[in-house]
């Protein structure tokens, strides 16, 4: 439905993944912040050249979509690699503050404060 | 994200499994999001531009219409999933807490599959352009039909603005109550201002929920 184009755009990406096409974890969105692990853990995984370039660009937390910008990647792709390096204790993951329903007060004031800021 | 049915019925799945690992996490500051739609070409990514502090960033993100209920209404084979690119920037609120802008994908053909965007968004502004609204209803038709608070922004042509809002809102039949905001998209001040109205509107309606 959406062409061939995007299919043919994510067959090199994939191959990052060792073929897998879903994270197994659905806890990265857009908005997930990850931090890389300071120092990494003694027992060092592999890591391919992309996994490094990912935990270089989160040794400050950064939210998943500006990581997956920054690295030219699809979010799926990178979300696959954040879960092998949250496997490997590499990365901590910080949820997005939870909205469903009617979010707290305090949090709309400061965001309409901040705002207002601008 | 894809394919996860704790997903599609407004209910974030996020930090579920990494709570371990979330209490481990220390500076990492809260992050929320507000969604800025409409039709193709609206400006939605001139407004996330205008307010962000970063110059606006894209990504690619997978959506799925999984368990949506559109089979019925199109005719389309089990659930379908499309990869769209997403603009969005950033407005860091403070040390502990940070509001990204994320612009919709404005194909009309993609607007079921918004679910997964739409997932713990504050709000959403849905931007109109006067030459051509029709563009925006699949927008608004979204955001109403699953109860995510909105406003529209009109987004005037080199800033022109032909109609009042209360044309804007007859012509649209919109929903009472709805804020329809005359906007310049590409003016810094002007973007601010509609997402205040926004948020003044989830405040509003936060004391109204706390009040009964």
């Amino acid at each position: 439905m959406s062409g061939g184009d995007a299919a043919g755009r994510l067959v090199r990406p994939f191959t990052l993944t060792g073929g897998r096409t879903r994270p197994d974890r659905s806890d990265f969105s857009l908005i997930t912040t990850v931090s890389a692990v300071d120092p990494p853990p003694a027992w060092g995984v592999r890591t391919q050249p992309e996994h490094a370039r990912i935990l270089r660009l989160c040794e400050k937390p950064i939210a998943v979509a500006e990581l997956a910008a920054h690295l030219d990647l699809p979010m799926s792709v990178v979300t696959i690699m954040l879960c092998d390096l949250l496997a490997a204790d590499r990365i901590t993951v910080h949820p997005p503050r939870p909205v469903s329903g009617t979010p707290d007060m305090d949090l709309l004031q400061k965001v309409r404060d901040g705002l207002g800021r601008l | 994200m894809a394919g996860s049915d704790a997903t599609v019925n407004g209910t974030p799945a996020q930090g579920t499994s990494v709570q371990g690992a979330a209490a481990r996490e220390t500076s990492a500051p809260d992050t929320v999001k507000i969604l800025i739609a409409g039709g193709f070409g609206v400006g939605k990514t001139t407004m996330v531009g205008s307010v962000s502090e970063i110059v606006p960033l894209r990504t690619e993100e997978r959506l799925t219409s999984a368990g949506l209920g559109v089979d019925d209404l199109h005719g389309i084979a089990e659930k379908q999933a499309t990869t769209v690119a997403l603009d969005f920037g950033r407005i860091t609120i403070g040390r502990d807490l940070v509001l990204y802008l994320f612009g919709t994908p404005g194909q009309q053909r993609f607007w079921f599959m918004w679910n997964d965007l739409a997932i713990g968004a504050l709000g959403a502004v849905v931007l109109i352009d006067v030459r051509r609204p029709k563009s925006s209803f699949a927008a608004i038709d979204f955001f109403e039909r699953r109860g995510i608070p909105f406003v529209i922004g009109v987004n005037g042509f080199h800033g022109q603005h032909p109609y009042t809002p209360e044309e804007i809102r007859d012509a649209l039949a919109l929903p009472e109550g709805t804020q329809v905001l005359l906007c310049d998209a590409r003016e810094r001040e002007s973007s601010r201002d509609v997402l205040i109205a926004l948020l003044d509107q989830l405040i509003a309606a936060s004391a109204k929920a706390s009040a009964s």
